[in-house]
Order: C-alpha cells, then structure tokens, then sequence
C-alpha cells in the first residue's frame, strides 16, 4: 500500500466512513500488533498463555507463594493425606482445615492419618512462617496463606515420606522444571542458529553435509544416549554444575528441529527482494543479519521455543524421575516423582503423584500458547 | 528406482558408522578404563584372598587394545562386535553383554512392534472420523485425548496403571507373563499368555504417537476433501463411503508411512522408561542397571544394536514410501 493509498485511507476516515475505519487500521498497523491482533482471536492460545505467565510468576515468587520452605519436615506426619481447604466458618469468613487422627486399618492394621472433622486448624492469609532469603538478598517471612499456629499440620496435596510439604514443594519445583527448560531452550536456540544459520548461509556442499548430519542424530533414538550422559555425571558434582549439565544434554539432543526452522527461513529469505535491495546497497553481511533478516524471522523463533520448551520439561521429568537427572535435595517435579516408583508407596499415598499434574498443565498450556503463536507469527497471510 | 535404493542404502550405512563412533564415545566417558573396573570388581568379590595377576590384567588391557592410541581401540571395539559378535563382558550380570541383549531385544522389538500396529489401527479410523466429521462432538472429544496424550509422559500412565491394578486387583500389573509362565519355555500358552499382557504396555508407549497421528491424518484429509477432484467424482454420483476410501483416505495415508522414520525412535525411547516402570523383560530394565553401575560394555551394546534396528527400521518405511509413491523414487 502506497502512502497516497494511505492518505485516501484516512480522508475517507476523517469524511466519517466508518466501514474504511478498521481497514485502515489494519493497513498501518505493524508486524507486531497484527500478530498480536491475530494471536487474540486464539481462545486457547490467550487460556495457555495466561496458565504459563501464572506459572512463571509462581517460579519466580516461590518462597512466598509456598507455605513452608521445601525442607521443611514434621517426621509426626509422615505421609498424611491432603486436607481441603474451607472459606467460610459459621457463615463468615475465616479460613481453616480440619486436622489428623491416627486409625489402624482394618485390614492391614497399619497405622494411617486420617482427617479428623473435630479438630479444626484456622488459617490466615498474608502469614508469617517460615523464615526465608528472598531471591538470596534479604530476609522475609511473608507467606500466601499458612496456620495461625506455626505447629498446626497444614498439608493441602498431603506430605512425603519425611512429612514435607507436598504442595510447597511443587511449587519450589516450579522453579527448577520451568527454568531447566528455558536454559535448555535457549542452549539449543544458540546451537541451532549458529548450525541453520551456516547450512542456509552458505548453502552448498556444507549445507548438504550438516542436513546429512541432522537427519542422523534425528533418527536415532535419544533417550538411551541422554540417559548414558547423564548417568556419567559423577556424583560428587555439585547440584548446580548437575543442573548445568542436565541442561546441557537436553539441548545437546534437541537442536535439530531448531536449526532447521532456522536455515529453511534464511534459504526463504536469500529470495526476498528487500535482502536483494539491501545487497546491492551494499550493507555488510553481519548487519544484514542482524538488522534485516533476524526480525523478519523472529516471530517463528519465538513459536518454536515455546513449542520446545515442554519437551525438555518432560525430558528433565524423565531422567530425574530415572535417579539419572537432578539430584536430592535440589527439588524438581521429577524428583519428586522419584517417590512413586514403589508400588506399595504409590497406593497408599496416591497423592504423590500430583507433581505429574502440574507437568501435564504446564506442557499443555506451552503447547496451546505454541500452536497460537505459530499461527499468528506469519500475520501477512 | 534402484539408484534411489542404492543411495538410500549408502547413507543408512553412514549413519549405522556415525552412530557406532557416537556409542564408543560414551564407553570412553566414565573415568578409568573397563579393565581397572573389572580388576576392581573381581578384587572386591574375592575378598583378596586370591590375587589377580598383572599377565592377566595385561592380557585383557591387550586384548581390548588399551594401551594403544583410540582409534585402534575403536577398530577393536567394533571388528569383535562385527566378526565374532562380542559385546564384552558384563561385570554387573557376570556374563557375556551379548547373550543379554539377544534375550532382551526380541522383546523389545516385539512390543515395539505392537505398539506400532496398536497407533495405526486406532489413529486410522479416528482421523478419518475427526476430518469427516470436523468440529462434531466426536471430533472436540477426539481432539482433546489427543492434547492430553501429547502432554502426558508415558511413563506416568505406567504408573497410574500400576497404581489402578494394585490398588483394585490387589496385584501390580508387573511384567509380561502370568506367575505360571515366567520362567516356563516358550510354548503356545506362554505366547497366548503375553499377547494378553502385551497390549497395556502397547498402548501405554503409543498414546504419544497416536495423538500425533490422528492429528496429521484429520489435517491431510481435510486438506485432500477440499480439492476439486473430489467434488468432481461427487458429482458423478460416486458414493460417499466409495470416495471417501478410494482416493482421499489414500492420499492422506502417505504420511503414516513417511513418518515411521520418527515414530520408531520414540517407541524405542519410550520402551526404555515404561519397561524400567513396570519392570518388563525388554530391553529397558537391563539398560538403566546397566548404566546406572557404569557397565559400560553392556549399555554400549544394547545402544548400538537399538539404534541400528531403529535406523534399518527407517530404512524399510523408505523403501515402502518408495513402492507406494512414486514421486519420491522418481525424484
């Protein structure tokens, strides 16, 4: 469209024809706010995308977010089940959870925690329990919700083997799976830009080599040689060196796709006539990257990460849940999960299982977010 | 036709190298070398009552060519495994890795296999259903398992079937035969026996692909009912059921099979995890003790030879591709 077409465009509009008004809107609007028009229309994609914005908040605010820090345990309440959480006490508002007895089983005669409706533990929103470092810089001790009585059992998915927190400690994992998959992410975004950027760069027999090479590493089956790199981790290393390494793995596997986003849209970019014009102006080849093909692609970038982010939370998931992945006492969903590997566990207290539940969430809502964001990254269509 | 074979043939062979300098890199990770584990281990089984002679350490550091620079021992490595079929020595099971991987492999692939056949028989008919009748409540219905089967990791499945039969049958769904057949011989009844076993295992491992299987056939069929050619044989008074199996449903197919290449690799995968779970004679089990005690002989064995069967397995989903279009071997 021609600036004249533009003018006319707007005179019409000033003329006070109102069909032209949204026309033009759409005709000088940029890139971005045309994606974000098209990305609007998405329900599921905004739904996903509002879960994974939750979700990372709740990664970053953990300590607040959670009742009780993630090492904190009660050994008297070993594996108690959840307790539901009520609002409203004689018609008014005030928090609270029932508390625990002891029975034997009838069958088994072992001895289990179970709610007991007569003991009543009243909670207080904004509360002050545990003590913590927020983000490592100062101290605090402000929680979201917590029992008035810091010696009140407050266990809403339950407590683990030490009688932890189940529910804290989810959300302490949050921070550890999400980021495990961002740092992965952008691992195998810098591999694959470099490789995809070279191959559609220079295109020819190196191009034809790296395709070869792609191909190969794609249809080998990569759980058996991430679990073999993982299991050589030495266990000796430090939790953070485990969890650079971990992150590293994962993207060592799981460049491929990305590089070949990468070197498909520069192949589709040599073509266009602004890179043609920019060539003949002669604009150097690092500014022409940078400046001019680097935005004109960012948008499909931006959709493959999200759209591989879940595969490296599901991988983390796997090879800690394993014992070859992150290790106690960094807390992960996968770790987590580890709890579940004996059967007789896994029965009695089935609610160890809920760190699976916020795996599935946050995996869907990447997914959903990722479908909305590829269809919205070429708005010109 | 055969030039194309030919070539495809040359790069699988490429690939099966590739992959064997891949393996011998991971035998070289964990520090030291296989012969100061295994002197290791034999000492602290014998309780140092007897001594192991250096002859017989320096045989064996010979034998695997330790003292020698890497690419010698790589020739080693692999010319044992080519023209002997050793894989080494297991200092874990106390065996031979190679009569391990040919007692678990089969397994394997056969439930490999029947996952495979398990994911075509139920994407097939759903896909089709979900493009034939797009938006419908069958199709939402469809589409959502479909989300959730993407997002689910299989071995979580694993367990909740582990949780659902110890808890309501008050036996975990542990393994592939029945108590009576376990260490029975293989007989009609023990093969009877795991086939009735087998298909929860299948299932369990094919969600993913299944998932992602229906949603390309539902998008290539939506695709191929839009073309003119189908509008013209309606209008000829074709019926429906006829042209919808005659031409589009073929046409959609394509990619069943042009996607094998990365269906298999993901079965394999997702047999090692959900076999460790639920404790099945495949492959998995064996591998994961195997690496977690850094019996690197066995670990490298049982990776090769399943990615090997992977790539071959590749390789003849092309050579079908090939027969069934001629496009592709035509180019």
């Amino acid at each position: 469209m021609t600036i004249n077409e533009i003018d006319r465009a707007l005179a019409d509009r000033a003329s006070g024809d109102p069909a032209s008004e949204s026309d033009v809107r759409v005709e000088v609007a940029t890139q971005w706010q045309l994606m974000w028009w098209k990305f609007r229309k998405h329900k599921l994609a905004m739904f996903g995308g509002a879960l994974v914005l939750f979700f990372y908040l709740l990664a970053i605010f953990v300590e607040f977010f959670a009742p009780v820090n993630y090492t904190t345990y009660n050994e008297q309440y070993v594996y108690a089940p959840p307790q539901m959480i009520h609002f409203f006490r004689e018609g008014k508002f005030g928090p609270y959870v029932y508390g625990y007895k002891f029975e034997r089983d009838p069958v088994s005669f072992k001895k289990t925690w179970v709610i007991d409706e007569s003991v009543i533990i009243p909670l207080r929103f904004l509360n002050r329990g545990d003590s913590y470092k927020f983000w490592g810089l100062f101290n605090a001790n402000l929680h979201l919700v917590g029992p008035v009585n810091a010696e009140d059992p407050f266990y809403l998915l339950g407590a683990d083997k030490s009688g932890r927190d189940v529910f804290s400690r989810i959300i302490y994992s949050a921070r550890i799976s999400l980021t495990v998959g961002l740092v992965g992410v952008f691992l195998s975004l810098t591999i694959g830009i470099l490789v995809g950027g070279i191959s559609g760069l220079v295109g020819g027999r190196v191009d034809n080599l790296i395709q070869r090479l792609i191909e190969i590493l794609i249809s080998i089956p990569n759980l058996p040689i991430m679990l073999a790199l993982a299991a050589m981790v030495p266990l000796t290393w430090s939790t953070l060196s485990v969890y650079f390494m971990i992150t590293i793995i994962l993207s060592l596997l799981g460049w491929m796709g990305m590089a070949r986003v990468v070197r498909s849209k520069f192949l589709a970019l040599r073509e266009e006539d602004f890179i043609m014009a920019a060539q003949l102006d002669g604009v150097p080849r690092v500014r022409m990257i940078t400046k001019h093909m680097l935005p004109s692609f960012l948008s499909h970038i931006i959709a493959s990460i999200t759209l591989s982010i879940p595969g490296m939370i599901l991988g983390e998931t796997a090879l800690s849940f394993l014992g070859l992945g992150l290790r106690p006492p960094v807390v992960s969903w996968g770790v987590m999960l580890q709890d579940t590997q004996k059967v007789a566990v896994l029965a009695n207290s089935p609610w160890l299982l809920f760190p699976a539940v916020a795996v599935i969430i946050v995996v869907l809502a990447l997914n959903f977010l990722g479908d909305g964001l590829r269809d919205a990254a070429d708005p010109y269509q | 036709m055969w030039r194309y074979l030919f070539r495809r043939f040359l790069s699988m062979i490429f690939t099966v190298w590739v992959i064997s300098l891949l393996v011998f890199a991971i035998i070289q990770l964990p520090p030291g070398d296989y012969v100061t584990t295994l002197v290791n281990q034999l000492v602290a089984t014998s309780s140092g009552s007897t001594t192991i002679s250096s002859e017989y350490i320096e045989q064996i550091r010979e034998s695997y060519g330790f003292n020698q620079p890497i690419y010698v021992q790589y020739f080693k490595w692999i010319g044992k495994i080519l023209t002997k079929g050793e894989f080494g020595y297991s200092f874990v099971y106390k065996r031979d890795a190679v009569v391990m991987i040919t007692e678990r492999l089969p397994m394997t692939f056969a439930l490999s296999f029947s996952s495979f056949i398990l994911v075509w028989v139920i994407a097939l008919p759903i896909g089709i259903y979900s493009a034939v009748r797009q938006y419908s409540l069958g199709d939402y219905i469809f589409s959502f398992i479909g989300f959730i089967g993407v997002a689910v990791p299989n071995f979580l499945l694993a367990l909740i079937l582990l949780f659902v039969t110890y808890k309501y049958f008050d036996q975990a769904m542990i393994g592939l035969f029945s108590q009576e057949y376990a260490s029975a011989p293989w007989s009609m009844a023990k093969l009877i026996d795991m086939l009735k076993h087998l298909w929860i295992p299948a299932l369990i491992l094919g969600l993913g692909g299944t998932a992602g299987l229906i949603r390309t056939m539902r998008a290539n069929l939506l695709d191929e009912l839009n073309k003119p050619y189908v509008e013209t044989a309606r209008s000829k008074g074709l019926s429906e059921a006829r042209l919808l199996w005659k031409y589009p449903v073929r046409h959609a197919m394509n990619p069943f099979v042009s996607t094998i290449g990365w269906t298999l690799p993901g079965l394999i995968s997702g047999d090692l995890i959900v076999s460790t779970v639920l404790n099945l004679p495949t492959s998995g089990p064996v591998l994961y003790n195997a690496l977690r005690a850094q019996d690197m002989y066995v670990a490298a064995g049982f990776i090769l030879m399943l990615t090997i069967l992977t790539v071959i397995g590749t390789f003849v989903s092309d050579i079908l591709l090939a027969v069934l279009d001629p496009r592709i071997r035509l180019q």
